[in-house]
């Protein structure tokens, strides 16, 4: 089993001391080089999630660790060094005039050396493969490649973990996919843990392990087969199933014998072709 | 369309012009502006434009960039050559026309005033058209840094330019969107009455000011979470560097100030 590197401690959390409890008694374990979706509705507490990994926010009960270090006041500005965040809107979390001073803007806060800084621009740039763009303007980008650039920057200090915050929820679906592969690519490759937060489904099947929130409690965790069998019950949480798990349930229903779960297109016609074949 | 937007009037380019130092540039502008109020005779007066056409010409800037730069001056340019030519009763008389005289003193402070406008905005567009908006905050921080001794603050002043230089595109794009959603609601931007059309400017107002005060929380958030806590401690990636061209183009200006000068009348 690798090591644990981010852990939720019954974390509770709400904005005002009389508001609602946005976080109830909130307990997950995030391990090393793992892939983990936390999905949920619209202020089902995933957001604030994030917030708190980050020390944006702080809880008000319970407590959260990560490698090893309690988040709290002093240690925010080094576990913002272990932890970097991709936000939604590509627009405003673009700092830089271009490409390269806004990959440069979270060394430069650390103070990076300007040499160190050079070669750590190209790297992650090219590991966003946006090498190509180093000097272009942002309103030259499309909104795929901003957030490209918001991960090359988040990557260039080198973090333990990367949270994308609804990191594709602005973009169209190419920009979604081109984003997907990008950070599934170098989690594979950095060994960095991943924490992808969002409402949609489709999303969720690359991840390792899926944990699902539902008004600020953890509903589910399970593996993201496991999650797409519980069609019903996510459709009472307000999530949309995707369509293959909806195909592949009602070709179930219409008595043909799928033998798995599909999470998606491929999966299914892999089913299909063993299936028709063996009839 | 906003593909070929380009905030400012800079033309790129490589010359010896647009790789100058931008502090260098300032600096020999401020100084330039100055002298310029010098100059007293033909000598003189030619030397100060030789000086500024050889930096028009080295900075292979296309003549039309530098002829629209001037195009809101032009007229003032105009008025004062006019003005000196009717109010200055000086010389000879060169020319009578109805109740008109027109003397040789006001046609050469004519000249000389129109010429010294002329000066002036050539060669301060000639750092706009140059240097990019960026370069210059740049230079700014860096010139005004000892000013952070009185806690003047350089950094966070720095900061604000360049984030707004980088938000204009962003914003115009936004308006843009804005002013074509509420034309489709009906809103007319461009007929009818003044008033009317002041009236119009409201609905593009209102949401591009809750846009940019959302985008203004957000872009914190961002920069918080990017480990930004102030200047202190910071490094940066944009170097500014004095090389030799930039002192051979120092000792040059000073030849012509000292040349300047001499050659000036003190009569």
């Amino acid at each position: 089993m690798s090591k644990k590197l981010v852990e939720f401690r019954n974390v509770s959390f709400r904005y005002d001391e009389d508001g609602p409890w946005v976080l109830k008694n909130c307990s997950f374990e995030i391990y090393e080089n793992e892939w983990v979706a936390i999905i949920g509705h619209n202020g089902s507490g995933k957001s604030t999630i994030a917030k708190l990994l980050n020390g944006l926010l702080f809880p008000q009960e319970g407590e959260i660790v990560i490698g090893g270090q309690q988040v709290n006041e002093e240690s925010i500005w080094s576990i913002r060094k272990e932890v970097g965040m991709v936000f939604q809107n590509p627009d405003n979390q673009f700092v830089g005039a271009t490409v390269q001073d806004d990959v440069a803007f979270g060394m430069e806060n650390r103070g990076v050396q300007r040499d160190e800084m050079q070669k750590r621009i190209t790297e992650t740039l090219s590991a966003v493969r946006m090498q190509d763009y180093r000097l272009t303007e942002p309103h030259r980008l499309s909104g795929g490649q901003k957030q490209r650039v918001a991960i090359a920057s988040v990557l260039a200090i080198s973090p333990k973990v990367l949270i994308l915050d609804e990191a594709t929820a602005m973009l169209d679906p190419s920009g979604r996919k081109e984003i997907m592969d990008t950070v599934g690519e170098i989690q594979e490759s950095s060994g960095l843990s991943l924490i992808t937060i969002t409402h949609d489904l489709q999303e969720v099947v690359q991840a390792d392990r899926v944990i699902v929130m539902n008004n600020g409690n953890k509903w589910r965790e399970a593996s993201p087969r496991e999650i797409f069998l519980e069609k019903d019950a996510l459709r009472t949480i307000g999530l949309d199933v995707p369509f293959v798990a909806i195909l592949a349930e009602e070709l179930k229903h219409a008595g043909v014998s799928l033998k798995s779960t599909p999470l998606n297109q491929e999966e299914l016609l892999e089913d299909l072709w063993i299936l028709h074949s063996r009839t | 369309m906003n593909n070929s937007l380009i905030i400012g009037q800079y033309v790129p380019g490589n010359s010896l012009v647009h790789r100058l130092d931008p502090r260098t540039k300032i600096t020999i502008i401020f100084f330039f502006v100055f002298i310029v109020f010098f100059a007293n005779n033909i000598a003189s007066y030619s030397l100060l434009t030789v000086f500024a056409l050889t930096c028009m010409f080295t900075s292979k800037v296309p003549i039309r960039f530098i002829i629209k730069g001037l195009t809101p001056v032009w007229f003032l340019i105009i008025f004062t050559f006019i003005l000196h030519l009717f109010v200055t009763r000086e010389g000879t008389v060169i020319l009578e026309f109805w109740i008109f005289e027109f003397y040789s003193g006001g046609l050469i402070q004519g000249i000389a005033i129109a010429l010294r406008f002329f000066l002036l905005i050539l060669v301060t567009s000639l750092l706009t058209l140059t240097t990019t908006p960026i370069e210059i905050t740049d230079a700014i921080e860096d010139m005004l840094h000892p000013l952070k001794r009185f806690k003047f603050p350089v950094h966070e002043l720095a900061l604000m330019m360049s984030i707004s230089l980088r938000f204009i595109p962003t914003l115009m794009q936004e308006t843009d969107k804005i002013s074509r959603a509420q034309a489709s609601r009906g809103v007319d931007f461009k007929t009818g009455p003044i008033k009317e059309r002041i009236k119009a400017v409201v609905p593009l107002l209102v949401p591009l000011f809750v846009s940019a005060f959302k985008r203004a929380e957000e872009l914190a958030m961002a920069m918080e979470a990017r480990g930004y806590q102030g200047g202190e401690g910071r490094s940066k990636l944009r170097e500014l560097k004095i090389e030799k061209r930039d002192i051979f183009i120092f000792i040059l200006f000073a030849i012509v100030v000292a040349a300047l000068l001499l050659i000036r009348s003190y009569s």
